[in-house]
């Protein structure tokens, strides 16, 4: 339909003008974005030589997979890899129920709590008692240095529950609810056998969002956690990264140490690369849930 | 953002609070208690989560006006008032931390608003669907790098021997460049730059969305009057963005204080602290950094601080907000 009316009007010289610009704009920026990310790919499969020399852009020079073969002889590598995966499974589960069980009720219209809890859910989102209070009690509660200081503290997110809300109130005709009440299901049958079939779609977004978020975060361990064992990814990652710190004991061979100290530019490149894979290879084929989350949680839903 | 102006309660659900109401507190509450409990049981683990892990801490900002000390318990300790308060007000790190803050978050918020706008509606233009899907999918691609990863390539990139940056800069001028991160002035371009990098993909998709509902007549009718593109991007598509455009600013404003924490907290180093100290990472240093004497009741001081500054910011946008378009958050 828009082509059509498009081709009815004639173009003038200035939209032309204005069409093109906007493609070579776009361009640019595309390729800003893109740049960083390749030459990053690029020194990751580069042998290290060149990395320190400075001679590679954007293809691999010497193209080598010994970078790889050294990163995964890391001990520490393996250890944040599994229990990132543990984090970010269990994780997400505890928040996908959680933020399920608090979506549905106060989606029910004629729920009696419903101004109440929603007040009281609403106002944590403007206002809380700050990372010193966060910390003090995470301490008080001997949560500290256990699985349990990373899984609870982000057990629900206020604003995916709204989000979620908001899509259960919209996507569920209010006549479903009131035929089943009337026929004498009760509010839990309702949200066993109607509300979670018919989420699925948000289900499925949300739990993206809260998954990226557990597989990204890195801040809540760093401030709870100090046993190395239960480090996720990111905290070793930071260690090597940015404090530039490889730790000698996280190789088994003290000869893989003075390569490593050798390579520890390429390695970075190379842990950049071991590290946000697996996100980059998913993301295509969840891209559509992701831009679904932001329309639903900011458009009209 | 519907979800936050839909409060009001529903026609029915004032007609049936209009029946209870009638009825003394204790037997509304038992009858609302009996027709509903099974929706009170589905939401108890959440609000008790809410409770434990958002009301509690709130309840700890008490000792900002104490003076904190193991021994004595949250409760034992001495109350001081606003002697933390005041303390913070006079320290030299007072206008060093506010001022940071200020201009980092602003800078950001200027920009970050800006730059994804101005995407969008160049984007908009563009006809070409599969172009625009594919370099749709590449800038929003970066939102998903987490923050160690981002910021571990902004120090590889702008690495001044073996990063991008040197090597382009050694070839154009045949000189390498200082290096970035020594240059405590550059910090501030660094944050906001890098986040723009990351993030100007992504926060366009609302606005590309929502251009996606123009009326075509309106652009017709525009173009009937003798409006040039730019023009009919001006007045016709930019309007209808306006009130996403405020939506999206309040929230932002609200949160003008506390400026992406963790990230400065890695890109901080001790060259630049005299630029990147904010209020955040100042909380975390006298407070949780300190190995030796971490200092409880002045960090939270602090932090209350930054808190209470945030919500009076958001209140106030809101209500600007309210006055100068229809729209608001609540």
């Amino acid at each position: 339909m828009k082509k059509n009316h498009g081709a009815m009007i004639r173009k003038s010289w200035d939209d032309r003008i204005f069409n093109t610009a906007s493609i070579v704009i776009v361009c640019l920026l595309t390729l800003v974005v893109l740049l960083p990310m390749l030459n990053v790919v690029a020194c990751a499969f580069s042998s290290p030589k060149n990395v320190g020399g400075g001679r590679v852009l954007l293809w691999p020079v010497d193209f080598t997979l010994e970078n790889f073969k050294l990163a995964l002889k890391y001990r520490d590598v393996w250890i944040g890899y599994r229990n990132t995966i543990f984090y970010t499974t269990v994780g997400t589960f505890i928040n996908v129920i959680m933020t399920l069980l608090c979506a549905y009720p106060l989606s029910v219209k004629t729920f009696s709590g419903r101004h109440f809890f929603n007040r009281m859910f609403l106002f944590t989102m403007l206002f809380g008692g700050g990372m010193i209070a966060n910390y003090l009690l995470i301490s008080s509660l001997k949560l500290l240095n256990t699985v349990w200081a990373v899984l609870l503290p982000g057990a629900m997110s206020v604003y995916n529950v709204m989000v979620t809300r908001t899509n259960i109130e919209s996507s569920i005709p209010a006549e479903l609810e009131d035929s089943a009440r009337v026929d004498g299901c009760s509010y839990f049958q309702y949200f066993w056998k109607f509300v979670l079939p018919l989420s699925k779609p948000i289900i499925a977004v949300i739990a993206m969002y809260y998954a990226v978020g557990h597989w990204n975060s890195y801040f809540t361990p760093f401030l709870y956690l100090n046993k190395r064992n239960l480090y996720p990814l990111q905290l070793f990652l930071r260690e090597i990264l940015i404090n530039t710190q490889i730790d000698s004991s996280g190789f088994t061979d003290p000869e893989l140490v003075q390569a490593a100290q050798n390579m520890a530019d390429t390695l970075k490149y190379t842990l950049i690369v071991v590290s946000t894979l697996p996100l980059m290879c998913i993301y295509p084929f969840v891209q559509k849930y992701f831009v679904k989350g932001v329309m639903i949680g900011a458009v009209k839903g | 953002m519907q979800w936050l102006k839909n409060n009001s309660p529903s026609p029915e659900a004032e007609g049936a609070r209009g029946q209870i109401q009638k009825r003394p507190a204790a037997e509304r509450l038992r009858f609302a208690l009996r027709r509903d409990w099974q929706l009170y049981v589905l939401i108890l683990l959440p609000a008790l989560y809410i409770l434990i892990f958002c009301y509690l801490p709130m309840g700890g900002i008490q000792l900002a006006f104490r003076n904190y000390r193991a021994a004595d318990g949250i409760f034992g300790s001495k109350w001081v008032w606003f002697d933390n308060f005041i303390r913070f007000f006079k320290s030299y790190q007072f206008t060093r931390v506010l001022k940071n803050t200020l201009i980092l978050s602003l800078y950001s918020f200027a920009v970050g608003m800006t730059i994804p706008i101005a995407f969008a509606l160049i984007f908009h233009c563009i006809e070409l669907p599969r172009f625009k899907k594919i370099t749709q999918s590449i800038v929003t691609l970066p939102h998903f790098i987490s923050v160690v990863v981002l910021v571990s390539m902004v120090m590889q990139f702008l690495n001044s021997r073996v990063g991008l940056y040197g090597i382009l800069y050694e070839s154009v001028t045949g000189t390498y460049p200082s290096d970035l991160f020594g240059k405590p002035a550059a910090f501030r371009h660094i944050y906001v730059w890098s986040g723009v990098w990351q993030n100007f993909g992504w926060s366009a998709i609302i606005y590309i969305a929502t251009l996606s509902g123009v009326d075509y007549e309106l652009h017709e009718a525009a173009q009937l009057d003798g409006a040039s593109r730019f023009q009919r991007v001006l007045h016709v598509d930019f309007p209808h963005i306006a009130p996403t455009v405020v939506t999206l600013g309040i929230m932002r404003v609200g949160h003008l204080l506390s400026v992406g924490f963790e990230k400065v907290l890695l890109l901080q180093n001790s060259l630049n602290r005299e630029y990147s100290e904010v209020i955040s990472t100042y909380v975390y240093q006298v407070g949780l950094a300190a190995q030796m004497k971490p200092d409880y009741s002045y960090a939270m001081a602090v932090g209350l601080f930054n808190s209470v500054i945030n919500l009076i910011l958001i209140t106030l946008a809101n209500r600007m907000a309210r006055r100068l378009s229809d729209t608001s958050l609540w």
